[in-house]
């Protein structure tokens, strides 16, 4: 099993409900969230200017840097390839932070470091990610890699997609559908 | 011209507080444990070269301020951590691929020779001082605690032991210090998302800059003549090296990917230029590098000025490092 996300960049309309829909699933507190959105403007006006959507969190990358890191073992990866962080275990030193080059990852007010489960309490009941449910234009897909019918497995196959960095090495598992 | 604008309620610099989780506290917790394992190194090397009596500073006095300077690190790193009360996880696990965790446990393990190493001494280190300030403070606290040290019940045992095995422990003693030093550079080195810090030649580096500024500080603290132009020698060794791995540090970013390439440039024409070359290699390298040679070859100077200069320089380098290499980072927007 190996879970992913895709997220169709034309399909996004950045209304930022994969944000608060996370915020009020996961009690984040207030000022703080596991995914966020990203705007980007590229272009002169008035001639080509294009804008992007992409919404983005914890890539769950294949290749963990942060859980390489971490000095008690409480960053870990748990079935399905998601990254998790044990909070009674984590010392908030920091070490994870550093390592991830996607900045996925902050300081929870109680003092552990705090991530993107992919809502793995939802998967455990046969249901999918709060982001991915709430999302209006359904520009979020959520499944299992290793399965080749699965909904993302399709998408992968039939349409051009990118991540993020691919040269930190981590092999994320959250792709741009373009 | 293109114009690209970005807005994320993330991965901004300087919007999200957590993009520089790592800050001062760190940068002096680097520069303790380089000059702790700088102290321990020349003790245990000039001890195993036989010279415990010609210098008394370096193999006995000094190493009083190991214990003490650890401790202060612990403390520092402690008071960095988020999840205080949970620092106890450390020493319950042992992660091999993780610098922090076999750093934790060097720090640990180097803590026992660190104080009875000086306490085998205490003694001639009482001695020491008396002839040399009969009214320092410091020799009536020393007094005390080793009338206390005799008192405790199993220690002066532990102490025998350890002193029947010096040599074996100086070997040992050596090899952790070396480990402690190399590990405040590779620490910084293991992270491949900070491109700056992301370079083999860091605990090198890092280590050389530690086991300078304890040769600078030796030599500020020794009153004997001969010991003082040996640590002039040795300092000025050690700069030399360090330019050179300095040097190799930027040829290596320079000819790597592209990351690696931006984050050279924040010291080379980026925000961080200034600090680097004028306080670090200029004020904190070169300077300190003058001064000792006209010290050498006969010029009157004031050995407190280059140890200073060399001192200041191994801090302002460590923080200049901590926080330049928060600011480099893959192009993720």
């Amino acid at each position: 099993m190996r879970y992913a996300m895709a997220m169709d960049t034309k399909k996004c309309v950045g209304c930022g409900d994969c944000v608060v829909a996370c915020q009020t699933e996961n009690n984040v507190p207030l000022g703080y969230c596991r995914d966020w959105i990203v705007e980007s403007v590229r272009g002169t006006y008035p001639e080509t200017v294009q804008m992007h959507f992409k919404s983005e969190r914890c890539m769950h990358c294949a290749n963990t840097p942060c859980v390489r890191t971490c000095p008690t073992g409480a960053s870990h990866v748990i079935e399905g390839g998601i990254v998790k962080v044990t909070h009674n275990e984590c010392i908030g030193c920091g070490a994870c932070i550093e390592a991830c080059p996607y900045e996925a990852r902050y300081v929870h007010p109680d003092g552990y470091i705090d991530k993107c489960t992919f809502c793995d309490h939802r998967l455990e009941q046969g249901m999918s990610t709060a982001c991915v449910e709430v999302c209006p234009t359904s520009c979020l897909i959520f499944g299992d890699l290793d399965d080749p019918k699965s909904p993302i497995s399709k998408a992968l196959e039939s349409k051009d997609w990118y991540v993020i960095a691919p040269e930190a090495g981590t092999k994320p598992q959250l792709y741009f559908l373009k | 011209m293109e114009e690209v604008l970005y807005v994320s309620g993330k991965a901004l610099p300087h919007i999200n507080p957590h993009l520089e989780i790592w800050g001062g506290t760190i940068a002096i917790y680097l520069f303790i444990g380089g000059l702790a394992a700088g102290l321990l190194f020349f003790a245990n090397f000039f001890y195993l070269k036989g010279k415990g009596n010609s210098m008394p500073m370096t193999i006995k006095v000094a190493p009083i301020l190991t214990p003490i300077i650890i401790i202060i690190g612990l403390g520092l790193l402690v008071f960095d951590l988020h999840h205080k009360l949970y620092f106890w996880q450390l020493l319950l696990h042992i992660r091999m691929m993780s610098p922090m965790s076999w750093g934790a446990w060097t720090l640990t393990v180097i803590m026992i020779p660190a104080i009875l190493w000086p306490i085998t001494y205490l003694d001639d280190s009482i001695k020491y001082l008396q002839e040399r300030n009969p009214k320092c403070k410091i020799t009536g606290i020393l007094i005390w605690a080793n009338n206390l040290i005799n008192k405790l019940p199993i220690l002066p045992w532990i102490i025998n032991i350890f002193n029947k095995n010096k040599k074996i422990a100086a070997y040992f003693t050596l090899f952790l210090s070396i480990v402690l030093g190399v590990y405040t550079g590779i620490l910084l080195s293991a992270f491949n998302a900070r491109p700056l810090w992301n370079s083999a030649i860091l605990g090198p580096l890092f280590l050389t800059s530690g086991v300078s500024t304890a040769a600078a500080l030796l030599m500020w603290l020794s009153n004997n003549p001969l010991e003082r132009k040996l640590y002039s020698k040795i300092d000025l060794f050690l700069i030399a090296v360090e330019l050179f791995f300095i040097i190799h540090l930027f040829m290596g970013m320079l000819s790597s990917g592209i990351a690696q390439v931006e984050a050279a440039q924040l010291f080379l024409g980026g925000p961080f230029t200034v600090y680097f070359w004028v306080l670090v290699v200029s004020m904190g390298l070169i300077l300190p590098a003058i001064l000792e040679i006209m010290e050498l070859s006969g010029f009157h100077i004031p050995i407190a000025i280059p140890a200073f200069l060399v001192l200041l320089g191994g801090l302002l380098f460590r923080f200049i490092m901590v926080y330049c290499g928060q600011a480099s980072g893959f192009n993720i927007l």
